[in-house]
């Protein structure tokens, strides 16, 4: 295979996934839609056009108001009329807060003779609410060791309504030498409340990785979700020691079924199937292993 | 009251929702267990009846007391030991002097709400003075320059919503003009068991922590079922795509309040006592730290006479609806032994009640709740929701509607190509919206371009209840506007969030980002809140009236605290005689305290 091809399906993923951020973008604007409907009286057409209508997102245009302008140069807590000695006023908008939220804390049970494991996904962040540390970390044990984690630690900026960028490092532990990465993506909230995290990673020695997971939550009930998930990792190049393949090494799909005994607090069900392909996967079969495996999962989800 | 630590583990008890609805009988503060130093006399101070406080001098000590609402004991910020605190009563052009003592173990404050004084004397630590350091005392001192019905809160942490408010009484300088043979004071609040800033911590994770009543799958089947698939996509594609929730009504619930009359839980069941016969007026209060209540007395028509403390053409209704900070006054002239005065929340997860009854002990029937609506087209959309409505068609999921270009509004007042020009110079309120350049980034979730001006909407789960229910249309204040000129300018704020990141704040800048609104000294200005979200919010203009005017420029009322329901558009003249810095705020408390506040400078 020649050098070039890694990089081109890396690239063309990267393309996809600029391409559906950016629908996500327009759609936040909902910016006019290709050909508009004819206006009906009647209720049929589902499509819904609002024309020049930007209701989210978009951007300002040249003579929107200056919010400033009412200031007349005047600062809060100073000048006119500010009582001398009195610290200014600050309410809990300028107060860092932090919480931790461990999506998943589960026991897997393998189908097909696999090891049984526990795995973690927790999402850590502190500061404001729109610049923060976060903390991402995600990994499995099994037969009483770390078999493979991921750790990142970045910095998340909102750039949109609904969407941050992060840029930071990531830290591959487990099984093999680790491996540490610079990490640039998105996160967000897509319209139809699709959770979407996409990040790209750069390490030492040309290697890339692209990482995707998106998810859902469908309330059945006041208390009773039920969560699709689907992760998936491209990378550029071979890393056989931490048994991953160029391209596409591997991905997961489950469904949840989790019950909230409060907002903070919901055990789960639920089934995944997982596994590596390509490449990745000759690897893993090539040290007698599976490349896909069912599994089914029990845990909690909770945060603080 | 406990740092607030955000990692603090509080997994929710067991908590049994009746419970929260009705409380405990007993509810309240738990006499005889008081912090030292106090009194014989406040200890003793009966549950639920606050004491009336009269004269020109007034001593009030501001401590923590032990309570029991809901069976979890908690503690509250209490002045003299009574939650509400005392009732202040004056007399209009007298002069006031009130001592406050700080016994807590951080700082404090008292502003008094509605009240024209001098700014130093307002109570906002930051704005007005520092605050009241733990042990001091502070002296506030003013002449009164006004009567009616007000009351007075913290305006430090969240104390306001942890028990620190009561009613303020002023007499008329003259003879009363109001008839009434018995007067009660009905201070509507609402008490959390949490720790508030912990609230205000999980909202910023999640902010429909405490929204019991979201969409689900088994709605959606119970609407097809009902409606036919297609409408039950239609309702929801909407939101759906936007992202937003249509039961997105209030940011806390009966799942953490308990609803409170007078400092009594609907179970405790609070009595006013009157002679048959008698006119009985009423002066509600709504010191809520999040509540929007809808009152009504089966049985009785309301009368209503004073709004914000100010007199208005009296206007007989059945219920009305107010939110935190305003202040009602209705007459009713009982003939049955009992009545409930119910106050439902606005989202219909609990109420607060009290009773009116010739004697102690009894009880009228207590009405259900109204059923949750959904928001509706008017409220995201505004006008444009309001118009299509109108003509009929079924906009439940906004089909069919092109660009603005192709639209037929009929016979309705909108005429875009109007859109721009504001008609008649400054003399009608101008309806192009001018979203603030901050309007487009992560702090707003959404903008509306065409809201709605009509002030006679009573809101969200109000609409065609078979009820007669008061709108800001109703209101008229007979002595017509206080200043003769009209406004100079205009000044436009628009009302902005992001549910999602929790953030509340004026034209996409929260209080830490924005920069103060200046007005000139005694110059007469028009101010035009636009809300760009989804929730009513209570806009609290401190040291200065508010005159509510109508859409075509006729002065309406005088007030001091304006709802403005979401995707509205609402206009009020303001002489800004008071010299000073001011506080302008959503008095929604985790909206204020999340950044929809303002500092005004009067210079």
């Amino acid at each position: 295979m020649s050098k070039a091809l890694p990089l081109r399906a890396l690239g063309t993923a990267l393309l996809a996934l600029a391409s559906v951020a950016a629908q996500a973008q327009a759609h936040d604007g909902h910016a006019a839609h290709g050909d508009a409907a004819p206006p009906a009286e009647t209720a049929t057409a589902p499509a819904m056009d609002h024309g020049a209508m930007q209701m989210q997102g978009g951007s300002a245009p040249a003579d929107a108001r200056d919010p400033h302008a009412y200031a007349d140069g005047l600062q809060r807590g100073a000048g006119d009329y500010a009582v001398p000695g009195v610290p200014r006023l600050a309410m809990a908008d300028e107060h860092p807060l932090a919480s931790l939220r461990v999506d998943t804390l589960e026991r897997r049970f393998a189908t097909g003779g696999g090891d049984d494991s526990t795995a973690y996904d927790l999402e850590a962040w502190y500061g404001g609410t729109y610049n923060r540390a976060v903390l991402k970390a995600e990994g499995d044990i099994a037969r009483g060791k770390l078999e493979d984690s991921r750790t990142e630690l970045l910095w998340g900026h909102a750039i949109a309504p609904y969407w941050d960028s992060q840029l930071g490092l990531r830290m591959d532990n487990g099984e093999g030498p680790d491996r540490q990465w610079l990490a640039f993506g998105v996160q967000g909230l897509a319209p139809y409340w699709f959770d979407l995290e996409a990040t790209a990673y750069v390490g030492s020695g040309g290697r890339t990785a692209l990482r995707l997971k998106g998810s859902y939550q469908l309330r059945l009930t006041q208390r009773l979700i039920l969560e699709p998930r689907a992760e998936v990792q491209f990378y550029g190049k071979d890393d056989p020691q931490r048994g991953i393949g160029q391209g596409l090494a591997n991905a997961s799909a489950g469904l949840r079924l989790g019950y909230e005994f409060s907002r903070q607090f919901a055990p789960y069900v639920g089934v995944e199937r997982a596994g590596s392909f390509g490449r990745s996967a000759d690897l893993a079969r090539a040290e007698g292993g599976r490349a896909q495996q069912t599994r089914w999962l029990a845990g909690v989800r909770f945060w603080f | 009251m406990p740092r607030h630590s955000p990692f603090l583990v509080v997994p929710s008890p067991g908590w049994s929702r009746r419970r929260f609805v009705q409380g405990l009988a007993a509810g309240g503060v738990l006499a005889g267990l008081s912090a030292p130093g106090r009194s014989a006399q406040q200890a003793s101070a009966a549950l639920g009846t606050a004491p009336v406080l009269r004269g020109n001098e007034f001593d009030l000590v501001v401590a923590e007391s032990p309570v029991n609402f809901t069976g979890k004991p908690g503690v509250a910020t209490t002045i003299n030991g009574s939650l509400p605190g005392p009732t202040l009563r004056w007399r209009e052009g007298e002069t006031v002097t009130i001592r406050v003592t700080n016994r807590l173990r951080e700082a404090t404050s008292i502003h008094w709400h509605g009240i024209i004084l001098p700014y130093r004397m307002d109570g906002v630590p930051g704005i007005s003075f520092n605050g009241i350091a733990p042990g001091e005392t502070f002296t506030y001192r003013f002449k009164v320059r006004q009567s009616g019905s007000y009351w007075y809160h913290s305006h430090s942490c969240m104390q306001d919503l942890t028990g620190m408010y009561g009613a303020i009484i002023i007499d008329p300088a003259g003879a009363e003009t109001l008839q009434a043979d018995r007067d009660h004071v009905l201070l509507f609040s609402d008490w959390t068991d949490e720790d508030p800033m912990r609230v205000f911590a999980k909202l910023k994770v999640q902010g429909d922590y405490y929204n019991r009543h979201q969409p689900t799958v088994v709605d959606f089947f119970r609407d097809a079922t009902r409606d036919g698939m297609a409408a039950a996509i239609d309702k929801r594609k909407m939101w759906n795509e936007m992202r937003m929730n249509p039961t997105d009504l209030a940011d806390l619930s009966s799942a953490t309040l308990t609803y409170l009359a007078n400092g009594v839980t609907p179970a405790g069941n609070w009595t006013g006592l009157f002679r048959p016969g008698e006119r009985v007026r009423l002066r509600m209060v709504n010191g809520a730290g999040n509540t929007f209540y809808d009152v009504r007395i089966p049985g009785l028509k309301l009368t209503v006479v004073h709004v914000d403390g100010v007199d208005v053409e009296p206007v007989t209704v059945d219920e009305f609806r107010f939110g935190p900070g305003e202040t009602v006054d209705v007459v009713v002239a009982p003939r049955d032994d009992a009545y409930t005065v119910f106050a439902q929340s606005m989202d219909r997860t609990g109420y607060a009640r009290a009773t009116l009854a010739v004697r102690e002990g009894l009880q009228a029937l207590v009405p259900a709740l109204d059923p949750i609506e959904w928001l509706g087209m008017s409220d995201m959309m505004g006008a444009m929701g309001q118009d299509a409505s109108a003509q009929g068609m079924d906009l439940t999921g906004m089909t069919g509607m092109t660009g603005m270009t192709g639209m037929d509004h009929g016979g309705t007042a909108m005429d875009h190509s109007q859109h721009g020009a504001a008609a008649g110079g400054l003399a009608v309120p101008s309806t192009a919206a001018r979203h603030a350049r901050t309007e487009y980034g992560a702090s707003t979730d959404m903008r509306v371009d065409m809201a709605r001006t009509n002030l006679d909407d009573p809101g969200i789960g109000l609409r065609n209840n078979g009820r007669r229910v008061l709108t800001l249309a109703d209101l008229h204040t007979p002595s017509g506007p206080m200043d003769a000129r009209g406004p100079g300018r205009e000044v436009e704020l628009h009302l902005t969030g992001n549910m999602e990141r929790y953030t509340w704040s004026l034209d996409g800048l929260e209080f830490g980002r924005s920069t103060p609104v200046h007005f000139r000294h005694c110059e007469r200005l028009r101010v035009i809140l636009h809300n760009d979200t989804m929730m009513t919010h209570p806009m609290h203009l401190h040291g200065m009236w508010s005159e509510l005017e109508s859409p075509d420029g006729r002065l309406l009322a005088r007030r001091h605290t304006l709802p403005v329901q979401p995707a509205q558009r609402i206009s009020f003249l303001v002489t800004a005689d008071a010299l000073g810095r001011w506080a302008w705020h959503c008095h929604l408390m985790f909206h204020m305290d999340g950044g929809m506040f303002r500092e005004v400078v009067v210079s």
